[in-house]
C-alpha cells in the first residue's frame, strides 16, 4: 500500500504535509492532482517537508502526495547519448512534442524510449555466474557508442535464462538471473538508480593519462587528468562557457554529459545546433553522437536545478562503468549552490556565510568525490573528470563557492577580467591559476609527447612570471629604462602570449591544437629567445631585432601552420638560424 | 457563487493575512473590496491550511481588519489580451490608465509564463541595426537577445535607450510588424513622460503598449509589471508574429520592492538583504526573450538597470550579467567628458554577436576589427595608466600613439549626436579609419588577409 498525505502549507517550491506520514527521507512523492515530482527532504513528527521539481502555482492545502517508494531516481539505458534531459531526467524534445514550446507542469513521459528496439547482441550464457557490473549484452546506442547493459550492482547469481541475440524494446527481459536464495531477476537493457547515491566500483586509481583538450594553455600549462576534477572560476563575461563548450567540443573523452545548471537557455540551443553540426576530429563522428545534454535554464523550477548536477553525474558514472571516459561540464555550479541557498532560505534554516547553508560545503566535496579513474566492478577501466564552471558574485574569488570548490578540485582555471576585457582568450589567468596533476602526469607527457614537454613548459612560465615582475616596474617608470635583456623577456613574452596562451576558437586550424604542435611551438618560441639573448649579448639593441619581423612571423604560426601540415614547423627553426646570421652579419 | 470573506487577520506592509479560506489555491488572485467602493487585487503568497498571506497589489491603505469583503478569484494573475492593446496605455497590472474603456480580450494569459523548453528555441542570428557605432560595431544587438544597459543615476541611459529605439525598430526598412512594449517599474514621472513624448514625436505610439508604475506607485504592483509586459510581448511575438522590443526600467527598483516584500514577509535574507531566490526570479523574466521557431515573431529585451552606487558586482547588476546575454555598461567619467552614449566598451560585451555578424550579415571582418579595437582601447588604458604616472612627455612614441588613438576612438567612434543615425559601414570604416593611427605590427588580433585588404603592408 502506497503511504499518503495531505498538503498542509505551501511556500513556493517547498509544501509542508502535516503528521507523521511514514514518508522516508529523499523518497521521491507525487503531488497534488497533476501529480507534482517532489522529494522527501525534511521529517519531523508532526511535519514532513518536501520540494517539488516543478512550478507550484495553483496547489491548494488538501490535496494528496503519494509516496512512489524509491528515491529520486534516473532510469539508465541505450538512448541516453544524443538525448537532451532536464534536471530530473525528463527527455526535452518529446516533452515538446506533447506540450508544444512551452514546458508545462505534470508531466509524465518516459526518460528514454520504451518502444524503440534496438539490435542486441547477448554476451553471457546459461549456467554462467554473473555479479553486478557483469556485461551481459551490447547494443550500438550511435555511431560513436557500444552500450554495454550490465548486471546492476546489487545482484548477483547464476544465469538461467539467455534470450537469443535481435531487436528488443527497453522493456523486454534478455537476461534472467537466480541468486543464492533462488530468487529470480530479470534484467533487461534499463536499470534505475538513485541520483544521491555513488555507483559502486571496485578500485580507485591514481591519476596518470590527461584530458586531452587541445587548448594550450590547457594541456601544457595547467592539465587536466583523465579522472580528475577542475574548476573554472570567472566572472560575467570572461568566458566560462565559451571554455567548456570547447573542452567539450575537442577533450579526448569518449563521452560528454553536458550539465547546463541554471543556465541560458539560448547557450543550450546552441549547444545542440552546434554539436549536431560539428565533427569529432578523431572519430569523424558528429559530436552529439557522444555528448549528452542536461538543460535546466534559469527559468525551469528551482529544485530540479539543484537535481541536474546529480542526474549528470549518476549518467557519467553508469557510462563509465561500461569502461568508457566520460568528462562533465557543470555550468554552473554556482547555480546550484544557489538552489541550494534558496531552498535553505524557504526551510527558514540558520544561514553561514553570504545565507549559503553551513552544509554546502560537504555538497560540493560528495560531488567533486564522484570523480576519478576507477576499476569498475566488471574490470574494466573508466573514469568520470568534472570540469565545473563557478560565478563567483563580482567576481570576487573569496566568496563561498568558489574558496570551497578549491578545497575539493585539483585543477583551478582562473579567468580574468582584464584579459578578457582585452579579448584575450581564454582569458585563463597564467598566474593564478595551477595544476596539482603536473607531477603526476609528468611521466606520461614524457613517454608519449617528448622528452623535454615539461622543462618546455617550465621555462614558458617562468618567462610569463618574470613578465609580470617586469611589467610592475615597467607601471612605474616606463619601458624605455629597461636594460635590453629584459626588454627582450618582455619580447618573448608577447610572443608567447598572442601566438601560444591566447587561442582563437574561430579559426579552424587554432580551436584544436594536438600536443605535438603545442611543444614543437614552445620549442620554437625558446629557441628564438636563445638565439636572440645571443644577439643581446652582443650588445645588440632591441630593436634591430624588431626590425625584422621575426616575432611576428614566430607569434602567427597558429594560424600560418594546419594541424595536418606539421612538417612546415621544422621550417621555422631554420628561419631563426637565418635571422640569427643575418643581424650578425649586418652589425657585428 | 463564490463565497465572500469579511475582514481581515493581520494587515503588515504590502501583506495581510486571511484565515478560515476555503479551496484556496497557492499564487491564486484575490479581490479584496474596501468600504464596499475600492476594489483591490492580491496574491496568495503563503498558504497554510486556511491561513493565507496576501499580497495586495495597490496596497494596504484604508484598509482596516473589518472593513473588507475579499473574494477568491479561482485563477492566478492573468492579463487581457487583444490586439487592440497597442498604442494604451495601463497601469503595472494591466489597468487602463488612459481613460479608454478596458480592452475585450481576445485571450486571458497567466502572466506567469512557462519555460520556454531549450529545444524550442532558435538560436538569434539576425542581427538590429541600432545606427549607433559602440552598439553595432562593438556589442551588436541581435534580434532575440537580452542586452540590459547598465547604468547609474544621471547618466543618460533613456536618451539611450530611446535613440535605441527610434532608430532600431522604426526604420523604414522593414515590412515585417514591429512593436514596442514598455515597461516602467518606479521610474520617475519625467521618465516615463520623456518616453512617451518620445514615441508620439517618432509617430510610433501607435505600436507601443505601455505599462506604468511609477516612484509613487504601489510596490508590490511593481513585482509583476514585467511579467505583464512579458505577457503581452510573448502574446504579440508568437500569437500575433510581430517583432517585439521590450524596454524595462527600472529593474533596480523591481529587486528592491522585492527585498521590501520579502523582508516583510520575514524571510531569510542572503546577499545585501535580498531574497535568495533573486537571481531565479531576474531570470524567470529575462528568459522570456528568444525566438520560438516555427514561429515568426520575436522577443528581445533592453532592460535598464542603475547600478547603486556604480558598482557593477553590486549583486542587481552581477546577477543580471549571469542571465543576460552581455551588457552595455554606461560610463561616469564618459559622460563627464561630454561623450555620448557615455559606452564604455571594454566591459560591454554582446555574447549573441560573434554568430549574428562577419561574412552574409555585416562584413567579413567585423569581428576581427571589433576584437582589435577592444584589444587597442585596453591598451589605451595601460598607457594613460603610465601617463599618469611619469608624465605624457616621456612615454614612448608608440605610447603615445596609443594616446591619441584612445582620444579619436572616444571622440569619433564612441561619440555621436543624439540624432545621428550610423550605417554599419559606415561605422566599420570609422573602425578601420582609427586603427591607422597605430602602426601595423600593433594590430595582432587580425587575419593577416583581412589586414592586407584593408590595411595594406605600404600604406604602414
Amino acid at each position: 500500500m502506497l503511504k499518503k498525505g495531505i498538503i498542509y502549507g505551501i511556500n513556493g517550491p517547498v509544501i509542508y504535509l502535516k503528521g507523521n506520514t511514514g514518508f522516508k527521507m529523499s523518497e521521491m512523492v507525487l503531488v497534488g492532482e497533476e501529480k507534482l515530482v517532489g522529494e522527501v527532504i525534511a521529517l519531523t513528527k508532526d511535519t514532513t517537508t518536501i520540494q517539488v521539481f516543478e512550478e507550484t502555482t495553483g496547489l491548494k492545502p488538501g490535496e494528496e502526495v503519494v509516496a512512489t517508494g524509491d528515491a529520486i531516481c534516473v532510469t539508465l539505458g541505450p538512448g541516453i547519448i544524443s538525448n537532451i534531459f532536464d534536471g530530473i531526467e525528463r527527455p526535452l524534445d518529446r516533452i515538446k512534442d506533447s506540450q508544444g514550446a512551452f514546458i508545462s507542469r505534470g508531466i509524465s513521459v518516459d526518460s528514454l524510449d520504451m518502444e524503440k528496439k534496438w539490435d542486441v547482441t547477448l554476451k553471457v550464457k546459461e549456467g554462467e555466474l554473473v555479479e553486478g557490473g557483469t556485461i551481459i549484452a551490447t547494443t550500438v546506442e550511435t555511431t560513436a557508442i557500444v552500450h554495454k547493459s550490465m548486471v546492476p550492482p546489487n545482484i548477483s547469481g547464476t544465469v538461467t535464462f539467455v534470450a537469443p541475440n535481435g531487436e528488443y524494446t527497453l522493456k523486454d527481459t534478455l537476461v534472467i538471473v537466480t541468486d543464492t536464495a533462488g530468487v529470480e531477476h530479470p534484467i533487461g537493457l534499463m536499470q534505475k538508480w538513485p541520483i544521491r547515491v555513488p555507483r559502486p566500483t571496485k578500485n580507485r586509481y591514481p591519476a596518470s593519462m590527461p584530458l586531452i583538450t587541445g587548448q594550450r594553455i590547457l594541456d601544457t600549462l595547467f592539465p587536466i587528468a583523465k579522472g580528475g576534477t577542475a574548476s573554472i572560476p570567472g566572472g560575467f563575461g570572461t568566458g566560462k562557457t565559451m571554455t567548456q563548450h570547447q573542452l567539450a567540443k575537442w577533450c579526448d573523452a569518449d563521452i560528454i554529459v553536458y550539465i547546463g545548471c541554471g543556465e541560458r537557455g539560448n547557450e543550450m540551443t546552441q549547444v545542440l545546433e552546434d554539436f549536431s553540426k560539428l565533427v569529432d576530429p578523431k572519430s569523424g563522428n558528429p559530436l552529439m553522437a557522444r555528448t549528452t545534454l542536461i538543460a535546466n535554464t534559469s527559468n525551469m523550477p528551482v529544485a530540479a536545478r539543484e537535481a541536474s548536477i546529480y542526474t549528470g553525474i549518476t549518467l557519467a558514472e553508469y557510462y563509465r562503468d561500461m569502461g568508457y571516459h566520460v568528462a562533465i561540464m557543470a555550468d554552473s555550479t554556482s547555480r546550484w549552490a544557489e538552489a541550494l541557498r534558496e531552498l535553505s532560505g524557504r526551510l527558514e534554516e540558520m544561514p553561514a556565510e553570504e545565507g549559503f547553508p553551513a552544509y554546502l560545503a560537504s555538497r560540493l566535496s560528495k560531488f567533486y568525490e564522484r570523480a576519478g579513474y576507477m576499476e569498475n566492478l566488471n574490470h574494466t577501466k573508466g573514469s568520470v573528470s568534472i570540469i565545473g564552471a563557478v560565478s563567483p558574485q563580482g567576481g570576487d574569488f573569496s566568496e563561498p563557492v568558489t574558496q570551497n570548490t578549491k578545497r575539493f578540485v585539483r585543477c583551478f582555471w582562473a579567468l580574468d577580467k582584464a584579459l578578457a576585457y582585452a579579448r584575450h582568450f581564454p582569458a585563463i589567468n597564467w598566474l593564478t591559476s595551477y595544476s596539482e596533476y603536473l607531477t603526476d602526469l609528468a611521466p606520461w607527457y614524457r613517454e608519449n609527447v617528448g622528452e623535454n614537454f615539461i622543462t618546455c613548459r617550465n621555462q614558458i612560465l617562468a618567462l610569463l612570471n618574470e613578465e609580470s615582475k617586469l611589467n610592475e616596474i615597467v607601471k612605474l617608470i616606463g619601458s624605455d629604462v629597461l636594460p635590453d635583456d629584459q626588454k627582450l623577456v618582455l619580447e618573448i613574452s608577447k610572443v608567447i602570449r598572442l601566438g601560444f596562451v591566447q587561442q582563437n576558437a574561430y579559426h579552424p586550424s587554432d580551436t584544436y591544437v594536438p600536443l605535438e604542435k603545442q611543444l614543437k611551438m614552445m620549442q620554437i618560441i625558446l629557441y628564438l629567445y636563445t638565439k636572440c639573448k645571443e644577439l643581446i649579448s652582443y650588445n645588440l639593441p632591441i630593436s634591430t631585432l624588431r626590425e625584422q619581423g621575426i616575432f611576428e612571423k614566430i607569434t602567427s604560426i597558429k594560424y600560418d601552420v594546419p594541424n595536418d601540415q606539421l612538417q612546415l614547423l621544422d621550417g621555422y627553426l631554420e628561419q631563426i638560424d637565418e635571422f640569427y646570421t643575418t643581424v650578425k652579419n649586418q652589425y657585428i | 457563487m463564490a463565497i465572500e470573506y469579511l475582514g481581515l487577520d493581520e494587515i503588515n506592509g504590502p501583506l495581510v493575512v486571511l484565515d478560515g479560506v476555503q479551496n484556496a489555491s497557492f499564487e491564486e488572485i484575490i479581490e479584496i473590496t474596501v468600504d464596499n467602493k475600492e476594489k483591490k487585487l492580491g496574491r496568495i503568497v503563503e498558504l497554510y491550511n486556511e491561513k493565507a498571506v496576501v499580497q495586495v497589489f495597490e496596497g494596504t491603505e484604508n484598509m482596516s481588519l473589518n472593513n473588507t469583503k475579499s473574494r477568491l478569484t479561482g485563477h492566478p494573475m492573468e492579463l487581457d489580451l487583444s490586439p487592440e492593446i497597442l498604442g494604451r496605455v495601463f497601469n503595472g497590472i494591466g489597468q487602463p490608465l488612459d481613460g479608454l474603456s478596458p480592452i475585450v480580450p481576445e485571450q486571458r494569459v497567466n502572466v506567469n509564463g512557462k519555460p520556454l523548453n531549450p529545444v524550442s528555441r532558435e538560436y538569434p542570428r539576425n542581427y538590429i541595426h541600432t545606427g549607433i557605432s559602440a552598439i553595432d560595431g562593438l556589442t551588436t544587438l541581435i534580434r532575440g537577445q537580452k542586452l540590459p544597459i547598465f547604468s547609474g543615476n544621471g547618466l543618460p541611459h533613456d536618451q539611450l535607450a530611446a535613440q535605441i529605439v527610434k532608430q532600431a525598430s522604426l526604420g523604414d526598412h522593414s515590412d515585417e510588424d514591429f512593436a514596442i512594449v514598455f515597461a516602467a517599474m518606479g521610474v520617475k514621472y519625467d521618465v516615463a513622460d520623456f518616453f512617451k513624448r518620445t514615441f508620439e514625436e517618432s509617430g510610433a505610439m501607435d505600436h507601443v503598449v505601455m505599462y506604468l508604475n511609477l516612484a509613487n506607485d504601489p510596490v508590490v504592483e511593481r513585482l509583476i509589471t514585467p511579467k505583464v509586459a512579458l505577457t503581452a510581448a510573448e502574446y504579440l511575438a508568437f500569437e500575433k508574429g510581430m517583432h517585439i522590443l521590450v524596454i524595462l526600467t527600472d529593474m533596480t527598483s523591481f529587486a528592491e520592492a522585492m527585498r521590501e516584500v520579502s523582508s516583510s514577509k520575514g524571510e531569510i535574507p542572503s546577499r545585501k538583504g535580498y531574497p535568495g531566490y533573486l537571481y531565479s526570479e531576474l531570470a524567470t523574466i529575462y528568459e522570456r526573450a528568444g525566438i520560438v521557431s516555427g514561429k515568426n515573431g520575436s522577443v528581445t529585451q533592453i532592460p535598464i538597470l542603475s547600478m547603486p552606487n556604480d558598482d557593477i558586482t553590486h549583486p542587481i547588476p552581477d546577477l543580471t550579467g549571469y542571465i543576460t546575454e552581455g551588457q552595455i555598461v554606461l560610463e561616469r567619467s564618459l559622460h563627464q567628458k561630454a561623450v555620448y552614449p557615455p559606452i564604455n566598451v571594454l566591459p560591454s560585451l554582446s555574447r549573441l554577436m560573434k554568430d549574428g555578424i562577419g561574412k552574409g550579415f555585416t562584413r567579413e571582418d567585423h569581428q576581427d576589427l571589433a576584437n582589435q579595437l577592444f584589444s587597442s582601447y585596453a591598451k589605451v588604458g595601460e598607457a594613460r595608466a603610465l601617463a599618469s604616472v611619469i608624465g605624457e612627455d616621456e612615454l614612448s612614441p608608440i605610447d603615445k600613439k596609443y594616446l591619441s588613438f584612445g582620444e579619436a576612438f572616444e571622440k569619433e567612434f564612441i561619440c555621436q549626436s543624439v540624432i545621428e543615425n550610423r550605417s554599419m559601414m559606415q561605422t566599420l570604416d570609422l573602425g578601420w579609419k582609427l586603427l591607422h593611427i597605430l602602426p601595423r605590427e600593433e594590430l595582432d588580433r587580425i587575419d593577416t588577409k583581412i589586414l592586407d585588404q584593408y590595411y595594406p603592408k605600404n600604406e604602414a
